[in-house]
């Protein structure tokens, strides 16, 4: 463990953390009143580190153990709503069976924050992990953050409170990072020394609603049928206009504390581009070695990686793509009987009236590893469409045996 | 329609920033069988008023006053846990019974 400081930014150390212990760290800082927690693969050791912290005394945070995920939300649902600052994480089927109260949360305006180790869906079953479960969210009205590493895991989850907690946005947030291939792989981590630096950041919790406070009783969850539940959709639908600048402030402020400072969309040498990769998650991280490795061989390759799905940076993604001919779009997850995955879906979108090409990749599913040679290759095959050289399926399959 | 608030104006999360606000929703007109009460019959043992999942049984100075037919659902747990009900159900002839709270359908 080493200490540094400069003048500019807050004194942090170097730990080497795995993805679930970055997190759990991230919350421990955080120090939230309540966490209900149930385990599941590969998530189990985030909260298993977190109950260490509560155990050892080190926050005050009230864990209830319960019976499932769906009680594990509903829990945590109740504890914001009694006025409590609360958190919950979960990974693939337990975040299945959440999905009634993911709606309940949203719906009901309380700032949750839920990490996601994201992993595959069963049937088969598999552990490993793909975006098959928080893509199926992603109606749910729910901010989903993408981390590429366990440092941007770390520094998501604290960011998370601040946007999550805002009072233009009063959403629940997931920090997504990739099971077993971010959670379970041990990197250094510069986390912030002193607690008490992210808890000022974070803030003291100011619940909008308390159903604790009996001289002020309010109703929470009450009927609205067909005179005012659609009143009710159209509010989320402010808050995710309001959003992104409130993400992007956050993001700018924590840059101010930490020296690590965060976009919705990350761009890598794409100034010049013929070709762009869009992805998400840990396999930015190889993508970006792949570009490098393009730009040797004298191809005009970049990548774009989107941190935040939701709100989706539509805008942003189309300048920062400007002129680029052909777009490669990664997707770890499918939208069965859609054209395209989740993510190409979205980019397409996003350049409506645009002349670029988009193809679309799917590749990981299930865990199955992404190489860099197999981004290379992929980059190759999208210049030479560029070039008018050859052409290529609009969806197609990365190291899926034929 | 007209008449309601709009999205701007409405609490966020569709809360109600007041409580015990379930009494200002009549859910009277989901009944299709209505309970009658004949106090003529009754033993005020309360029991349908405690059992009443909708509150809607009146009560003054432990004596059954009446229904609340704004907020009774005509779900008719009342008539059937009423012991008078019970014991004059036993016997052979509809004509011979004398029930203390009788369903019947809401047209009528």
């Amino acid at each position: 463990m080493q200490k540094t400081a400069n003048k500019e930014h807050v004194e942090h150390e170097r730990l080497s953390l795995t993805g679930n212990e970055a997190t759990a760290y991230a919350l421990k800082q955080a120090n939230p009143d309540v966490a209900a927690v149930f385990p599941i693969t590969p998530q189990t050791e985030l909260m298993h580190a977190f109950a260490g912290y509560v155990a050892d005394g080190l926050v005050k945070t009230e864990m209830i153990y319960v019976e499932s995920e769906h009680s594990a939300m509903s829990a945590t649902v109740g504890a914001s709503a009694a006025g409590s600052r609360a958190v919950t994480a979960t990974s693939a089927n337990g975040l299945a069976l959440m999905w009634e109260i993911l709606y309940i949360a949203s719906g009901l305006r309380l700032p949750i924050v839920m990490p996601v180790v994201n992993r595959a869906l069963s049937a088969p079953i598999n552990i490993h992990c793909d975006h098959s479960d928080t893509m199926g969210a992603r109606d749910a009205s729910w901010i989903h953050l993408f981390c590429e590493n366990s440092q941007e895991a770390y520094d998501t989850a604290i960011c998370a409170f601040r946007i999550a907690e805002h009072s233009d946005v009063l959403l629940p947030v997931m920090v997504n990072f990739d099971g077993f291939i971010i959670s379970h792989t041990t990197e250094v981590v510069d986390v912030v020394a002193d607690d008490s630096a992210v808890a000022k950041f974070i803030g003291e919790y100011k619940p909008w609603v308390k159903l604790l406070d009996i001289k002020n009783p309010i109703t929470i969850g009450p009927l609205a049928l067909t005179d005012y539940y659609f009143e009710s959709k159209r509010q989320q639908v402010e808050a995710f206009e309001k959003s992104p600048a409130v993400i992007d402030s956050v993001f700018a402020e924590y840059g101010k504390l930490t020296g690590r400072t965060y976009e919705r969309i990350e761009k890598y040498r794409t100034e010049d581009a013929e070709v762009i990769l869009v992805s998400l998650g840990s396999t930015a991280g190889t993508a970006k070695d792949a570009v490098d490795m393009l730009r040797e061989a004298g191809l005009k390759v970049g990548h774009i990686k989107i941190r935040s799905f939701r709100p989706f940076p539509s805008k942003m993604l189309r300048d920062a793509i400007g002129k680029a001919k052909v777009v490669g779009v990664l997707d770890r997850s499918l939208s069965f009987g859609a054209e395209f995955g989740p993510v190409c879906l979205e980019t397409m979108v996003s350049l409506y009236g645009s002349d670029a090409k988009v193809r679309n990749f799917v590749y990981g599913l299930g865990g199955r590893d992404i190489f860099v040679e197999q981004i290379v290759e992929t980059g190759k095959n999208l210049v030479e469409l560029a070039h008018g050289k050859k052409d290529l399926p609009v969806q197609s399959f990365i190291g899926l045996r034929e | 329609m007209d008449s309601k608030l709009t999205w701007k104006q409405i609490p966020k999360g569709g809360i109600i920033p007041q409580a015990g606000n379930s009494d200002s929703y009549k859910t009277g007109g989901w009944r299709t069988y209505k309970p009658l009460h004949n106090p003529a019959n009754c033993i005020n043992c309360l029991r349908c008023f405690y059992l009443c999942p909708d509150s809607s049984i009146l009560v003054k100075e432990t004596k059954v006053t009446g229904i609340d037919y704004d907020h009774c659902k005509g779900c008719g747990v009342c008539a059937r846990e009423c012991p008078v009900n019970q014991r004059e159900n036993k016997k052979p002839n509809e004509t011979d019974r004398k029930p203390a709270i009788k369903m019947v359908l809401e047209e009528n």
